[in-house]
This record gives C-alpha cells, structure tokens and sequence, in this order.
C-alpha cells in the first residue's frame, strides 16, 4: 500500500531550480532513504513534504489525499511527523515541555477551558503526560525528563527531537539526517532505533542520511537525487552500485 | 539541598512545586494582607506597584513567554482606561460589566495589531507596535467627545456593587484581588496546550509549526490575550491616577513597561513582579539621586533636566540586557544556587551557550 506519493514535484527558487520534477512512492511500513549530494534536493523535498514550501510544480498525496494544498500545520494532525537537520528544539524548555508540544495536534481542550484550568482539562493533561511517557520509555529518556535541552549534548537532543517526533503519533517519520553530528557508537544506537520504531511501533520511515553504513542497515528502498532529479532507485545495495550514482558522488 | 520526591504526573500539573513553596506563597500573601498597616503611608505606591504588575504580566505573556517585543503596550493601557472611564462614567454602566467592556475592547485593538505582526518579526514588529502607540496616542487627543480630548478626563474612585472603594486601603486590596486572579488564570494557561504553543513559537516558529501549531492563530491569541490584561490594568490605573490625559500613554510608558519584563527577567512570571517593583522604585530613586548630585560645573542643572528619564531607562535596558539577561528573577536564582550548593557553586551552570548549529531559517 502507498503512504506518500510524490508526483513529479518540482520548485524552483527564483532562476534556481531545486527540484525538477521528483517521482516516489513511499509504501507503508517500510524504512525508504533519499540520499545524494550537496545540493540535491534532500531536504527541500522534507520542506516541501511538511509544506513549508509551495511546488511549482507536481502533486504530494498522503493516504490516498491530496495534501499539496494542506496548511503546514495541518500535516502534524494528518500523520507526518519530522525532524530537522540542525535541530530546532524548544531550548529554553525541559525535555518534557519539548515532548508535550508534541502533543499538540492531539489538543483537544478549549481556551476558556485552560484559562480556569477545568478537571477535562487536567485529565487531558493527564493523557498526554501518559502518551509522552510511553514514547520516553521507548527512548530511554529518563534520565533527562527535567533537564533543559540547553544543557544537554547534542547527541541527546538528536533523540529527543526523534521522541518529540513519536510524540505526535505519526503514520509516517521524516528523518532528517538522523545521524549528523553523531559519534560512530550513537549512530549504532540510532539505527537500532529507527529499526525499532518501525518493527515495534509500525511506523513508515522516510529519511534523509549520508551515512552509508546506517542506510544500508535499516532502510528497504533507497532513491538517489542529484541536481534535483531522481537517478537511481532500489535496493541500497544496488543504489550504491549503480554507475549514475558513483559518478554524482566521484565525479566523472 | 533539597530534593522533590515525585509519586505522580498529577503532582507536577500543580500550580506550586510543592508544599514548602506553596507555603511560602501563602505566607507572601498574609504579609500583603498586613502590609497596608505597617507602611500605611505606602498603601497608594503599593497599589501603584500591583498595577504595574499587571501590566508586567501582560507584557511577559507576549515579550517573555511568546517572544514578541511590543513597543505599544502603552496604548493597550490608555485603551483600556479611557474606554473603561468612557463606559463606567459617561454610559453609566456597572463597574464590572464597564472593565469587562474595555478588555474586549484593548483585546479587540490587540488582535487588530496581531494580524500584520504575523508577517513581521523582531525589531519590524517592535517598530509597527511603535508606529501603533504613536497613532492611538493621537486619537487619544483628538476624539474630544470620548476621551475629552487635550483637556483630559477626571476619573471618579472606583463602586462595585454599591461599595465604594474610595479609600486607598479599599483600592489596595481590589488591586491585590484583580492581580491575583490575573496571575492564576496566567498561570493556567502557561501550564496547559496554550502556553506551551506559546513558547514552541518563542523558541522555534519552524518547529512549533511542523508539530501542529497553527502559528497565526497563537501569535493572535497572545497579542489578544496580553491587550486584556493590559485593558484591565488600565482600568485601574485611570482610578489611580484620577485623571487621564494624552500624554500620559507616551512612548516613554511603553518603554518603561519593557524595561519592566526586561529587568524583572523574561520568561518567568516572577520576573515580570520583580520588574514592577523595579519600576515603581525607580523614579523615587532616580530623584533622590538628582538631589544628591553636587554643583559642580554646573552638573546640578545638568541632572535636573526633564530629559534625562528616557536615557536612564535605556541605559538600564542596555546594561541587564549585556550583563544580566535573565534579570532579577535570573539573579534571584543564581543567589538561590550558590546557598543550595555551597561551597560548590558552579560558575558554569548559567552561562549562555552559543548554538552555532541552528537550520537555516525558513522565513
């Protein structure tokens, strides 16, 4: 069953163009990898997905619906949720404020509601924490739960960008480059993660990554971008051989 | 040092840390209660300080917790008390229904402001919320019929309910009671989906958005919400102050009132309290200082030039935003520290960390 379909996408910034008409399928409960250099279009494809950015061109579709249209804040409630390259946490809140407002598009009280502070409105409260917890559990969180994200390494705050993510309740992850900035023990971990968040919790994953060994660890499908157009897509193994890709990454 | 023992979710959606704290704020309030007797020649400053307080608290909501610096909270307090005194004397309505009034009003003037400031940011919409304040002030001095225009407007004391509130120790404790209502009703929101929205845009507008806020509608709400409380405080202030006039709701006012949350410390609702107390002492402060300055070179004239307040105030501004960002309640806190870890204070723990690795910025 197709999750995501993206139908020949294209967006162009002024006289640049990022993308040039991009076709994928995401399948549902599968780990799918973009990956390609510099400048490809990785993560303009992400922006595009959470609808940060408008396409020129094309037609996105989540679950059988057209959400190319959709307000950006209205992709969280439909079921995707993301991450960021450099992470964009809430620093000045503790871990837990973080994964609360993951909770957001599952709000359900009223503003005079939470001005008098009603019991639904502690009960609801209640739910979230109990929602928020499971996922810290799963993310072995706990040592962290009260501290600011400020003071905590960057490694950390990577997985609780993830968690803050899981808190949402998605249908599909966007990852964007899970394991930038991590050491080689970290990156282990993480792809333990992402093959558990997708075995246990039945999440679809669509990420962005570099790193060849965790592309090849986790994910079933990889498609290749360059210069904004789609040039290999299959099995990460066969990606990697493909003569396209070795010669957008060596030159040639 | 002492350690908070947590046995379940429930206890941490309390509006106090725990018993000891909850405690101490009551203890605060029975010294509130007595304080009019002890220092009956203050009661009138004292109140001052509640509505200043106010204030503060409407400014922190927007400045502190959303991260929207407003330059015009000072027409939101001159809305509200002209059209509160407008309603109250020239309608006759009932006191209450009269505040309840000028809140929709400011709050209505607060969404109206709201709606360009979600294409603006930073110092833009500082600038716009300038441009705003000039504007009301403006139509403060003009609209003769409402406001009275350049000649002013006398306030009568405040009647609820058929009881007078003449008396300065009767208005200190309406002032007492409205600033404690707007605290919890504050802190309500801060501790639920609201205010946490809030500060997801303060922190990261991308991130908030990418996680179901609708950013237009919150910043909207804030700006709103914050112009309510500031509709209120103003009511208050006109019964203060006992006469309203145009230039009192100047640009020098709305400065005062973000030095208020600047020096209180954003981002707490302590802070903005500190601030308010900041702010009201600072004037007596500042005059006691002119007095002591000697005639030396003609310096004496120097200080007593009517001037000199604004630059004080910016340079006040200026020095916590360089060397205490956190301002008081962030000094407060780091006192609090080095009790609770001596002799092992870390020097460290408040320092501010520069985050070289943020996203490019959308927008």
């Amino acid at each position: 069953m197709t999750l995501l379909e993206a139908d020949n996408l294209a967006i162009n910034f002024g006289g640049i163009t990022a993308l040039a008409g991009v076709s994928f399928e995401v399948r549902a409960g599968e780990v799918l990898t973009i990956i390609g250099p510099n400048g490809a279009g990785k993560t303009t494809i992400f922006n595009l997905v959470s609808r940060i950015y408008d396409p020129t061109r094309g037609r996105l579709s989540f679950c059988g619906e057209d959400i190319t249209r959709v307000p950006p804040h209205e992709i969280a409630r439909r079921g995707i949720a993301r991450t960021f390259q450099n992470i964009e946490l809430f620093e000045h809140a503790t871990v837990l404020q973080n994964l609360l407002l993951g909770r957001h598009a599952h709000k359900r009280s009223r503003f005079v509601e939470e001005l008098l502070f009603l019991p639904r409105v502690r009960a609801l409260e209640l739910e979230h924490r109990g929602a928020v917890e499971k996922v810290i559990d799963f993310l072995d969180l706990q040592p962290y739960r009260d501290s600011l994200i400020v003071n905590l390494p960057y490694g950390v705050r990577k997985v609780v960008e993830m968690a803050r993510a899981l808190c949402t309740q998605p249908k599909l992850l966007l990852l964007d480059e899970p394991s930038s900035g991590l050491s080689v023990e970290e990156t282990e971990e993480m792809a333990f993660w992402i093959q558990d968040i997708r075995t246990l919790l039945g999440i679809t994953v669509l990420m962005v990554e570099h790193d060849m060994s965790l592309v090849s660890a986790v994910s079933d499908r990889v498609v290749a971008l360059n210069y904004g157009l789609v040039i290999a897509a299959g099995t990460p193994r066969d990606v990697q051989a493909h003569p396209d890709v070795v010669k957008a990454y060596l030159g040639g | 040092m002492r350690f908070l023992f947590k046995t379940s979710y429930a206890q941490e959606l309390g509006l106090f840390r725990d018993n000891v704290q909850r405690n101490w704020y009551v203890a605060l309030f029975a010294a509130l209660l007595v304080l009019p007797r002890v220092v009956p020649d203050y009661v009138g400053d004292i109140s001052l300080v509640f509505i200043y307080g106010l204030c503060g608290l409407s400014l922190m909501v927007l400045a502190g917790y959303t991260g929207l610096i407003s330059l015009g909270h000072a027409a939101f307090l001159g809305i509200g008390a002209y059209a509160h005194v407008f309603f109250a004397h020239d309608l006759q309505l009932p006191w209450i229904v009269s505040v309840a009034l000028a809140c929709v009003i400011t709050a209505a003037a607060g969404v109206l402001v709201g709606l360009p400031a979600l294409r603006m940011t930073g110092v833009y919409l500082t600038i716009a919320t300038l441009a705003f304040a000039l504007i009301i002030q403006e139509i403060f001095s003009r609209w003769d019929r409402v406001t009275g225009g350049l000649k002013g407007k006398p306030v009568d004391k405040p009647v609820l309910f058929g009881f007078s509130f003449a008396s300065e120790l009767a208005f200190y404790f309406l002032c007492l009671a409205v600033l404690i209502g707007a605290l919890w009703l504050t802190a309500n929101l801060l501790r639920a989906p609201t205010g946490r929205a809030w500060v997801a845009i303060r922190d990261s507008e991308i991130a908030a958005q990418s996680m179901g806020v609708n950013v237009a509608v919150y910043k909207t709400m804030a700006f709103a919400y914050s112009a309510a409380l500031m509709g209120v405080a103003g009511a208050l202030f006109a019964h203060k102050i006992s006469f309203l006039a145009p230039d009192i709701f100047s640009v020098l006012l709305s400065i005062q009132l973000l030095l208020m949350v600047v020096v209180g410390g954003l981002g707490s609702l302590h802070g903005a309290l500190y601030g308010a107390v900041f702010v009201a002492i600072l004037p007596v402060l500042i005059s006691q200082a002119r007095d002591a300055v000697p005639a030396w070179h003609g310096l004496d004239r120097f200080v007593k030039q009517p001037g000199l307040e604004p630059g004080l105030f910016g340079l006040i501004l200026v020095l916590f935003i360089l060397f205490e960002p956190l301002g008081i309640y962030g000094r407060w806190m780091k006192v609090k520290l080095y009790f609770a870890m001596f002799p092992l204070y870390k020097r460290a723990t408040f320092k501010r960390q520069k985050a070289y690795m943020r996203s490019e910025r959308l927008r």
